[in-house]
């Protein structure tokens, strides 16, 4: 796996919670895709991933969508303001769980984020989240 | 025979693996509600500017803190889903500080679960983050 990369060729660093995760980036069509292996410490009931887990994966994947798509910018900072996640199936422990998040519109101040988080089959998700931000340009 | 929230906190209920390695423990309970703690820890920091830790570790301990006020309102443990969670992020917790999360079963029906809750870091009067959410029963 190549190592994580900004559009602009940056190498692009995850947060410490994203590596807590166990996160690594995929870059898929030139945008990056996590992936979170399954392990006890996303493990709620036995054998499934708790859903904070799930809620995490897809937060990292939203900040990853936008310093993405900020990178020729420098000094944007991004903060999360309102995070909806919608429980559509339940994460088993067989395969990892990848996500990605589509910036629906980047403006002055906002931006708004869905990110989808799936394990086999991208067309049947796990779940799903709506992700609004603050940005705020040095 | 109500939910026994102590036995629970013992058989290590409290979000399985993942709960036990961001280090969430149990504070208080009531009839409806209950209340549990996050310890800071540098590893959960999701912005290395300010040092905030990520708001995956209190989306998780929200989700077990509002599980929890559903079963005590229900008196029994029942399995269920979270159908959605959303979480209004109202300012940074302080780095270093615990934030405390609170989560209440508001409505129950025989199927559905309304919850809601609040995280802090020291003063409930001035929460970091509001959440609002819906479990589904799986016997229902």
């Amino acid at each position: 796996m190549s190592a994580p990369r900004t559009a602009i060729g940056q190498a692009m660093e995850l947060p410490p919670y994203a590596e807590w995760l166990g996160c690594s980036i995929d870059w898929v069509e030139d945008a990056p895709q996590l992936v979170m292996p399954f392990g006890e410490h996303v493990m709620g009931w036995p054998g499934l991933l708790q859903g904070g887990a799930i809620a995490g994966l897809l937060e990292v994947a939203g900040i990853a969508a936008l310093t993405h798509r900020l990178a020729g910018e420098g000094t944007a900072r991004i903060k999360p303001v309102t995070i909806t996640t919608n429980y559509l199936r339940t994460g088993r422990d067989q395969h990892p769980t990848r996500a990605v998040g589509v910036i629906l519109r980047l403006g002055q101040r906002t931006a708004n984020v869905e990110a989808v988080a799936w394990q086999e089959d991208r067309d049947q998700p796990i779940a799903t989240a709506r992700l609004n931000y603050r940005i705020l340009r040095g | 025979m109500g939910f026994d929230m102590e036995r629970f906190v013992a058989m290590g209920g409290l979000g399985g693996g993942h709960g036990q390695q961001l280090g969430i423990a149990y504070r208080a309970h009531g009839e409806d509600w209950a209340e549990l703690a996050l310890p800071y820890d540098a590893r959960l920091i999701g912005d290395p500017v300010s040092g905030v830790i990520a708001s995956g570790p209190i989306v998780a301990m929200m989700d077990m803190a509002t599980s929890v006020a559903v079963w005590l309102k229900r008196g029994a443990f029942e399995a269920h889903v979270t159908l959605d969670l959303r979480v209004d992020y109202l300012r940074p917790a302080v780095p270093e500080r615990t934030v405390i999360g609170r989560g209440e079963c508001y409505r129950l029906t025989r199927s559905i679960a309304f919850v809601r809750g609040i995280a802090h870091d020291g003063d409930p009067d001035d929460p970091v983050a509001h959440v609002a959410g819906t479990f589904i029963g799986m016997a229902a």
